[in-house]
């Protein structure tokens, strides 16, 4: 029973570093026609970032980008969120796996 | 057409390389073809399954349900090829000695097999929902016909399949006394990435720190984008900018296995008598 009473706690020591590193900053980009909104967006280097993807298409888009080493599937009309980063100052590309013709953009961390 | 080529062959070529070194390091085992057709069956019944609830997985856990649900995909079919690699080590020699048991092999070769047809289906899943969603895309678009999607989804699937058979056919040519350190390596080594992918999802996810974003910078001299980079990503989980948190699950994974194999090896024994 002792360990039982005492789970909540643990459970909220183990949140609290969670949520301490969860603090992030937010930056918007919009899918829409099949291209990213804005193309190139500059973030702060040196800090994780929460990336929020809207994808106002109807058709499902993948965000994907080697330099980030990130891949996730946004269904059509969905927003998605998308943790990069602490990143080195740089230029980060990335691209829409499925229209992979326009849907191209850039992360620019400074 | 090509661009749905292009994609589906892409999308097949990771299915069907894993399919290759599975096949391979199982054609010794009986009743193998049975259980490769039956994961390939339910990985494709599966996959049609996830791309239906693709939105619902990805509004779970706060938008973060789809690095859950790929993060626990891999982690599933890590742990199956490591106890496959470690039930080897322990039953392999066997196996290919008393050949004469028949009726005691089939089941054991079963036993083995079923964790292996695991990992196919899992990775079909994983492989062939993003293609649906994708190919589903294309054809409500309504930029391209319902036959150039199909014809060019087609191509693409043919050709990766005929590179996992390529892959397998390549593997029946080593020469028997190496064919078993070969394929368990091959097992080792796909297990070790797919934890190390595992580990990325759950860095995107915000689950995990990423230690270091990347650890470091390869792709000057193979990038993930190349052939050969994405060939290596499959099989052996080559990353040219990995994060540090990946290198620690994919070492982790590797020497698991490794002691997992060697605690579990059967010392030389005297030959039973039936």
């Amino acid at each position: 029973m002792k360990t039982l009473a005492r789970l909540p706690l643990a459970l909220l020591a183990l949140a609290l570093p969670l949520s301490l590193w969860a603090a992030d900053t937010e930056f918007a980009l919009v899918i829409r026609n099949h291209r990213f909104e804005p193309a190139e967006l500059r973030v702060p280097a040196g800090q994780k970032i929460k990336l929020v993807v809207h994808n106002q298409d109807s058709t499902p888009e993948e965000f994907e980008s080697h330099e980030l080493n990130r891949e996730k599937v946004i269904p059509g009309g969905a927003k998605a969120n998308i943790y990069v980063g602490p990143l080195a100052p740089g230029r980060y590309p990335f691209f829409g796996e499925f229209n992979e013709k326009t849907a191209r953009g850039a992360l620019i961390a400074e | 057409m090509l661009g749905s080529a292009i994609i589906v062959f892409r999308e097949t070529l990771e299915a069907a390389l894993i399919i290759g070194i599975i096949a391979a390091a199982t054609q010794a085992l009986p009743g193998r073809n049975r259980w490769l057709a039956a994961g390939i069956a339910a990985g494709i019944a599966g996959s049609l399954v996830v791309a239906s609830l693709t939105e619902w997985i990805a509004e779970l856990a706060e938008g973060t349900g789809q690095e859950l649900f790929n993060a626990g995909i891999l982690g599933l079919a890590a742990v199956m090829l490591a106890w496959h690699n470690i039930w080897m080590a322990r039953h392999g020699m066997q196996l290919a000695r008393d050949a004469r048991q028949l009726g005691k092999d089939v089941a054991e070769g079963g036993r083995a097999m079923s964790a292996l047809a695991v990992v196919i289906a899992l990775a079909i899943l994983r492989e062939g929902a993003e293609t649906s969603l994708f190919l589903y895309g294309l054809l409500t678009g309504g930029e391209e016909t319902f036959a150039t999607v199909i014809s060019g989804g087609a191509i693409g699937l043919a050709t990766g399949a005929a590179a996992g058979y390529a892959l397998y056919a390549g593997f029946l040519r080593i020469p028997a006394r190496w064919f078993f350190a070969a394929t368990s390596g091959l097992i080792l080594l796909l297990a070790a990435a797919m934890a190390s992918q595992m580990a990325r999802f759950l860095v995107q996810a915000d689950l995990l720190p990423s230690l270091a974003s990347p650890l470091w910078d390869s792709s000057w001299l193979l990038a993930n984008t190349s052939a050969l980079g994405r060939f290596l990503h499959t099989l052996i989980g080559y990353e040219a900018m990995p994060s540090g948190i990946q290198v620690v699950f994919y070492a982790a994974t590797l020497i698991l296995i490794l002691i997992g194999m060697r605690l579990c090896r059967l010392q030389p024994q005297i030959p039973r008598t039936a």
